[in-house]
């Protein structure tokens, strides 16, 4: 699997956004199975295709609205893809309604209950499934690096929890899962911090990983190529006073980059786990040893990203809060559909701010 | 085996009707069993009734007492209980209906009040009938945990659009500049704590059952609390926005028993067309600074100006006319009326389908003669979303106030390219006259 992993990184950004939604659909299937099994609704009449359908609704918003952000040069030029794109919002909407009024014409008499729980059931594992798997595939447009060092971390923690509490374990951590234990989490949380440190150094100093993707035009394909911002460019730190007299150097070298992925370590370690002991819960609840047997000796594909489970909306929060500010061309293309009085208004605020700023100087009479 | 399994079960005289199902569907069911050794066995076949294929053993829920005033119940005690009845719903739905409009009177922030107590109320209505359902009411931490992720989503979705809407009063004060700024991550970890609170709660027996009311608050979170959030978008774009489509969905609920589809959709044009008149229901809601308060004044756009239309053949025969004016809002109303007929009747029927498949007869008791505040809104589950998707892709743009404060947080060469680039646009464009030296 793990050489699976690294040909699928050279191989590319559209492939990875394909495998990634390969996995979503995969999760969705499994987790809708388990509520088959339980409570038995296999035969349900129409249940198996709304389940579906739904999936297909909410894929389709989402891809919708990502492609549009992402692609817009070639949306606009193609006059179909613009129509859907304009009135995306509204034929997404459109299409969930459909799958809404359907179920509510399958409702039989004697299987009422049955029929809501199952429709609860699939919008919750939509709900988690595949919002993750959007804010997943966000990231890693982001550039490659902010889809591969979370992931890394949170298996890294895993194996490392694993090892140092097969090592050195004896106080268990909590009763849903007893086979972890206080040393295992915090010797993978430590272990996990310099695993993290030592791959965002590797990977900054790569183009490919750290650019965002952007469809070019002129080529009609997806580029990685950019100027890498001040993130991942070395700059000096000094070291504080009680590190300098441990090793011996006054300054380091580091990328910014690294320190954002303390930040992104410390959550894998230290929340990223609760995915795991939610998703033990959830088999616990629901008496199953796996999701699924899709992976021989490793369960379905869900057991291998439950962790992931809340990194991913973590980085994509992480990276909207503390990383990149809002996208200019799309503030260019939204600007670009106001009415005129509220363009001049906007046009006007702008430059008295950037006035203030000192980056404009004024001599001018105002229109 | 029977003690043992008797023993594990809520205490309510309710538990005896289902008592031999449950030894039968033990003693076959237990398929979905794999391998794991689990000493729960015996106490979790006490959902074997919760997961049963029909819903004929399940135990109907008694509903809760009568609250109707006891003003009512004497100046009515000479009448027969039928018409009884039919008095306390006239009685209290003519209350309703005067509330409804002394809030309008009082104006958006009032309304805003009011859809977020409705919002409180729907939720904790679902939610009382998923604790009676699973009998969970003494689960540990989980009513707690239930409004404290109420709590969370609607701080969400309030930071997201207060922030937008009052632009200007959150400039003004730093703490709430801070709060603005990384609102995405606090609320994310608000959340999260909760998740985590959640995970640590559970409890060895109870497993199952808790997972279930987890779903249960989440489902009721995404139903309840976005609907009540699009209704204050659709609100804050002009009150005519969310008086219109609610007095839609009422109106065809009514006249729908009446009379059918048709005249569900002749007063709503001519509701349509009187409050478009008015600024106070037409213009989008915005916050002064200077005044501190909020106002309904603008110049009405296109939409609610007067246009003539020529009528096409036929309709000039039968009424007569050359043309007719009409505002063009009008014609969307058509739309939002059709919407409430058509479809809005599905969130009707997904509530009665919700009902039978629990049992109950009304969402609670709060409004006597009515029911629950859920059952007075079940029909407006998707006409809220369906507004503001509509309004979204036919009528307004992006917000111009979301633009200019987008702007104003990005890097200053980033602001620097974009004015240049705006320039050149406006002057193409002929709003801009090239005098500017800048």
């Amino acid at each position: 699997m793990i050489a699976f992993f690294f040909i699928i990184i050279y191989l590319g950004p559209m492939v990875l956004m394909i495998i990634v939604m390969c996995v979503q659909i995969k999760c969705f299937h499994e987790i809708i199975t388990i509520g088959y099994n339980v409570y038995h609704s296999y035969d349900l009449p129409w249940f198996r295709t709304l389940s579906w359908y739904f999936l297909l609704c909410v894929n389709y918003f989402f891809y919708g609205e990502t492609v549009t952000d992402y692609f817009f040069t070639l949306v606009q030029r193609e006059e179909p893809l613009r129509i859907l794109s304009k009135y995306h919002r509204f034929i997404s909407f459109t299409l969930y309604l459909i799958g809404f009024c359907m179920f509510v014409l399958s409702l039989v008499k004697k299987h009422y209950r049955l029929q809501f729980y199952m429709f609860g059931w699939t919008h919750v594992t939509l709900l988690i499934v595949v919002t993750q798997s959007h804010l997943v595939i966000h990231n890693l447009f982001e550039g490659m690096i902010w889809f591969i060092v979370p992931i890394s971390c949170v298996i890294c923690n895993d194996i490392m929890a694993y090892m140092f509490g097969f090592f050195f374990g004896r106080t268990p951590l909590i009763k849903l899962s007893p086979k972890k234990t206080w040393e295992g989490f915090i010797g993978g949380f430590f272990a996990t911090v310099v695993f993290g440190l030592l791959l965002s150094y590797v990977m900054s100093g790569y183009r490919c990983f750290v650019c965002p993707v952007e469809y070019n035009n002129d080529t009609n394909s997806f580029t990685v190529d950019c100027e890498p911002s001040d993130l991942f460019r070395l700059q000096e730190y000094n070291i504080p006073g009680v590190i300098q007299s441990v090793i011996g150097w006054k300054t380091v070298r580091m990328y910014p980059f690294q320190i954002h992925s303390i930040a992104l370590s410390t959550f894998a370690s230290l929340i990223g786990p609760f995915g795991g002991f939610f998703a033990s819960g959830f088999k616990r609840a629901f008496k199953i040893k796996d999701f699924a047997n899709t992976i021989p000796g490793h369960g379905g594909i869900m057991d291998r990203f439950d962790c992931q489970y809340l990194m991913a909306t973590f980085v994509n929060v992480y990276i909207a809060s503390f990383i990149r500010g809002p996208n200019p061309s799309k503030l260019i293309q939204q600007f670009l559909t106001l009415r005129p009085d509220q363009q001049l208004h906007i046009f006007n605020t702008l430059r008295s701010h950037l006035i203030d700023k000192g980056m404009l100087t004024s001599t001018t009479e105002d229109k | 085996m029977l003690e043992l399994r008797h023993r594990g079960s809520c205490p309510g005289p309710r538990e005896a009707v289902s008592l031999p199902h449950r030894e039968g569907e033990a003693a076959g069911g237990d398929h979905e069993t794999e391998s794991t050794s689990d000493k729960e066995t015996d106490i979790d076949d006490r959902y074997g009734d919760l997961d049963s294929r029909t819903d004929s053993d399940i135990p109907e829920i008694p509903p809760s007492s009568d609250r109707t005033p006891e003003i009512l119940k004497k100046a009515l005690s000479g009448l027969s209980s039928r018409w009884k009845n039919w008095w306390i719903r006239g009685i209290l739905t003519l209350t309703m209906i005067s509330l409804f409009f002394l809030i309008i009177y009082m104006g958006s922030f009032m309304l805003m009040l009011l859809v977020l107590g409705i919002q409180v109320k729907c939720f904790h209505e679902i939610i009382t009938i998923g604790y009676r359902v699973y009998h969970s009411y003494d689960l540990p931490w989980f009513r707690t945990l239930s409004w404290y992720f109420l709590l969370c989503v609607n701080y969400f979705f309030y930071g997201e659009t207060v922030a937008d809407y009052f632009a200007t009063f959150v400039q003004r004060e730093e703490q709430l500049q801070f709060l603005i700024r990384y609102h995405r991550f606090i609320s994310f970890a608000l959340y999260l704590a909760g998740f985590c609170m959640f995970v640590l709660s559970l409890v060895k027996k109870h497993y199952r059952l808790q997972f279930y009311m987890f779903a249960w608050t989440h489902v009721t979170l995404l139903i309840t609390v976005t609907q009540s959030h699009l209704v204050i978008q659709n609100l804050f774009e002009g009150m005519i926005w969310f008086l219109v489509p609610i007095s839609s969905v009422i109106c065809n609920d009514i006249t729908a028993y009446l009379f059918g589809f048709f005249f569900g959709r002749t007063p709503l044009i001519k509701a349509a067309y009187v409050l478009s008149k008015y600024q106070y229901f037409v213009c989008p809601v915005e916050y002064r600074s200077d005044v501190n308060s909020f106002v309904t004044e603008c110049e009405p756009s296109e939409l609610f100006q007067l246009q003539t239309y020529s009528l096409p053949p036929f309709l000039k025969a039968v009424l007569r006319q050359e043309r007719v004016s009409l505002y063009p809002f009008q014609i969307h109303s058509i739309a939002l009326s059709t919407f409430a007929s058509l479809i809005g009747p599905f969130g009707g029927f997904f509530a009665s389908g919700f009902k039978r498949a629990f049992k109950i007869k009304d969402f609670a008791n709060t409004i006597p003669g009515h029911g629950g505040i859920m059952d007075r809104f079940d029909c407006q589950y998707l006409m809220a979303t369906f507004v503001h998707v509509y309004i979204t892709s036919f009528i307004r743009g992006p917000n111009p106030s979301k633009v200019l404060q987008q702007l104003l947080v990005l890097q200053p060469e980033q602001q620097l390219n974009i004015y240049k680039t705006l320039k050149t646009h406006l002057i193409e464009k002929g709003i801009l006259q090239p005098a500017l030296k800048v």
